[in-house]
């Protein structure tokens, strides 16, 4: 995803993402997208960007502020034959959304006995810092993935997010497909041609030896700095990308696990009943699995996330507090390691200036 | 409307014989339901429309096959009104792997895709907003096919129902939206849950026309329908018909619930005095009716053999579907 191939070009997460949407738009004409504020100047971030004027106001098209009804409206054209995509400026309001997503979209296909599908995607951004506050800043990907017929994906780069997004069309299934706020100022290299990164398949995003991190959605990024912070105490971290939580690909995190001995979750959420949760309980049920292997998971604080920053900051897993937590693991006599504040800098602190 | 007069030849497809074939046999089959239901053959919680067919059959006979229908899980009076496949109604309720769910919806969730009887729901309101999913491909295709679609009073008090009026409106979405009027949320009247009971005057403030149809006349509602359905097939936008009407029997199960003390047999007997069963009955020659009749017996017993014969689902199927291939 970093090599830079002969038609790969450095885009931001929104760009690929409206990349993907525009180029299935235009092989599909089942697609359309829709969802509050998706035909206005801001465009969802750039993410939504000329849609508009290229495929007109039937197929590109804001909505009132009705997002129950709006989602029952999704899953009914999904279900008369159309690819809808729904667009949510932030992942909260999904609540008002679950009714028809758990009730109706997940088991349409199933309670009518085959007889229908359900192609939807709702995008979902998940909010965070420059006082995202209570309201604008959860990720509730772990309620999607707990219900059998939704899928969930969470790219954590922009190449993925084109791939993602077009393999999220493409299926015959609803997928809740999770954007990190945070990931929308990255750049990768994304391949021009459409492609898809299916369901169920991890990345190996860098090898190491001494710890597996899983990372989750915007923390894979946070994995891979922490890495970087750890290799400096001589740690090989290795830090897989599960993309899409629901299926969830457990054996390229077992096989990481066998190896190292040490595993750490990172999770976008809070741990209680989540995909921290989920994957622990999973390594836990493998049998061949050794006795002695290390589990340990990190989250939001078991709290509600504050709008001050300084406390803020203290409710999110950091490169820091992820680095320090693998030393104690790896180290578990030893005094706490905590590292130097500057390195461990997150990219986007330099560059976030706010409001969204 | 005085019919009598009309309809004395009685031809095997006029509009009351048509009406009738269609009210009887809804009635016949769900009252076989009461009878089998004690057998325990009927795992499946049914919610009856015995009494309030008229609505479903009299607006069903004015749409064409390429027209759509959604309604609830009060919904057999409207899948059989719109056609929906007998045997696999039958063989759903048994809990059949030859149902039209294959088992594994039930009473609650009908659904026949080849008679565009889209899945009922048992969540109230949660199919108002579906059906507008798919009136907007309706518009697209611009052929003049419409969704009806049908709730009960209950559903007019969920948010959804409100969202979903102002965007058909907006649209102008080939819609036509049925409130069955019963009176009832399972066991509360509407006095228990509205200060001010006028549905059509609500409806009405969102730009969309309304029709309130008190007399639970099958031939009135037809009318209506027909007219309102013609205006929504010309791009003119949804339309709202209230139809008053009495459930008989209880909210859920066979059988009657009026010693329970919640509402009254008079009430029922008012009611039943306007029964368009017995009231189509009346018109119809008597060797035509009883023609009908015998067919209709011999199509009942038919399809609970067919159900009966059916075998349940493998184990396996409890796992397929689970995700569309």
């Amino acid at each position: 995803m970093s090599m830079q191939n002969d038609n790969q070009r450095l885009l931001s997460y929104p760009a690929a993402l409206q990349e993907a949407v525009d180029q299935e738009m235009e092989r599909d004409e089942r697609v359309f997208t829709f969802g509050l504020d998706v035909d206005d100047h801001v465009a969802i971030q750039s993410s939504t960007w000329g849609l508009l004027e290229k495929y007109g106001p039937e197929r590109v098209f804001s909505t009132p502020l009705s997002e129950d009804s709006m989602t029952g409206f999704a899953v009914g054209a999904a279900m008369a034959g159309m690819r809808p995509i729904h667009v949510h400026i932030r992942q909260d309001f999904l609540l008002l959304c679950m009714n028809q997503l758990v009730n109706m979209a997940a088991k349409t296909h199933y309670m009518y006995g085959g007889v229908v599908k359900v192609p939807l995607v709702v995008r979902a951004i998940i909010g965070k810092s420059w006082g995202q506050g209570p309201q604008h800043s959860q990720a509730l990907y772990s309620l999607f993935a707990h219900i059998p017929g939704l899928k969930v994906a969470a790219p954590s780069n922009a190449s993925d997010a084109k791939g993602c997004m077009i393999a999220a069309i493409r299926d015959d299934n609803p997928v809740i497909f999770n954007e990190h706020r945070m990931l929308y100022y990255t750049e990768a290299y994304v391949p021009e041609d459409p492609f898809e990164i299916k369901p169920g398949k991890a990345r190996v995003s860098a090898e190491g030896d001494d710890v597996t991190l899983v990372g989750i959605s915007n923390m894979v990024v946070e994995c891979l700095r922490a890495r970087e912070l750890l290799a400096e105490k001589g740690i090989s971290a290795e830090v897989i990308d599960p993309i899409w939580l629901k299926p969830l690909d457990m054996e390229t995190i077992i096989t990481s696990v066998s190896k190292t001995g040490r595993l750490l979750v990172v999770d976008n959420a809070w741990t209680v009943c989540g995909m921290s949760a989920e994957i622990l309980a999973s390594i836990a049920e493998t049998r061949n699995l050794s006795n002695s292997m290390q589990l340990q998971r990190m989250g939001f604080a078991p709290t509600t996330c504050p709008t001050s920053p300084t406390i803020e900051e203290k409710f999110y897993p950091s490169p820091a507090t992820i680095a320090s937590k693998v030393y104690s693991m790896i180290n578990p006599v030893a005094q706490p390691w905590q590292p130097d504040p500057e390195k461990a800098k997150l990219a986007y602190q330099s560059q976030f200036k706010g409001p969204f | 409307m005085n019919r009598t007069s009309t309809i004395s030849k009685n031809a095997e497809n006029d509009e009351v014989t048509r009406l009738y074939r269609s009210l009887k046999r809804i009635r016949r089959i769900e009252e076989r339901i009461e009878e089998i239901y004690h057998t325990d053959k009927i795992k499946s919680p049914v919610h009856l429309s015995i009494g309030q067919e008229a609505i479903s059959v009299g607006i069903c006979d004015i749409l064409n096959a390429d027209d759509f229908v959604v309604g609830t899980y009060r919904g057999h009076a409207l899948y059989l009104a719109k056609g929906g496949n007998l045997e696999s109604f039958m063989a759903e309720l048994f809990g059949k792997v030859d149902g039209c769910a294959r088992g594994k919806g039930g009473s609650m969730h009908m659904i026949d895709v080849s008679a565009n009887v889209l899945g009922c729901s048992a969540v109230v309101a949660t199919n108002i907003p579906i059906a507008m999913g798919y009136a907007w491909k309706l518009k697209q295709q611009g052929k003049g096919d419409v969704i009806a679609c049908f709730f009960g009073d209950g559903a007019t008090e969920e948010g959804v129902f409100y969202e979903s009026l102002n965007f058909a409106a907006l649209h102008k979405l080939p819609m036509l939206f049925v409130c069955e009027n019963n009176g009832l949320a399972i066991h509360a009247p509407l006095e228990k849950r509205w200060a001010h009971f006028d549905i059509c005057a609500r409806v009405s403030g969102f730009g969309i026309p309304v029709h309130e149809l008190t007399e639970m006349d099958i031939f009135k509602i037809r009318s209506t329908a027909n007219e309102v359905v013609r205006r929504i097939r010309a791009g003119a936008g949804p339309e709202f018909m209230e139809c008053h009407t009495y459930r008989w029997s209880q909210h859920v199960g066979p059988g009657e619930d009026f010693d329970s003390g919640y509402r009254s047999r008079k009430e029922l007997e008012k009611w039943q005095e306007k029964d368009q069963v017995a009231r189509l009955a009346g018109i119809l020659d008597s060797d035509l009716r009883a023609r009908i009749d015998s067919d209709i017996e011999r199509e009942i017993k038919d399809c609970i053999t067919f159900a009966e014969n059916s075998p349940f689902p493998r184990n396996d199927d409890l796992m397929t579907h689970v995700y569309a291939e």
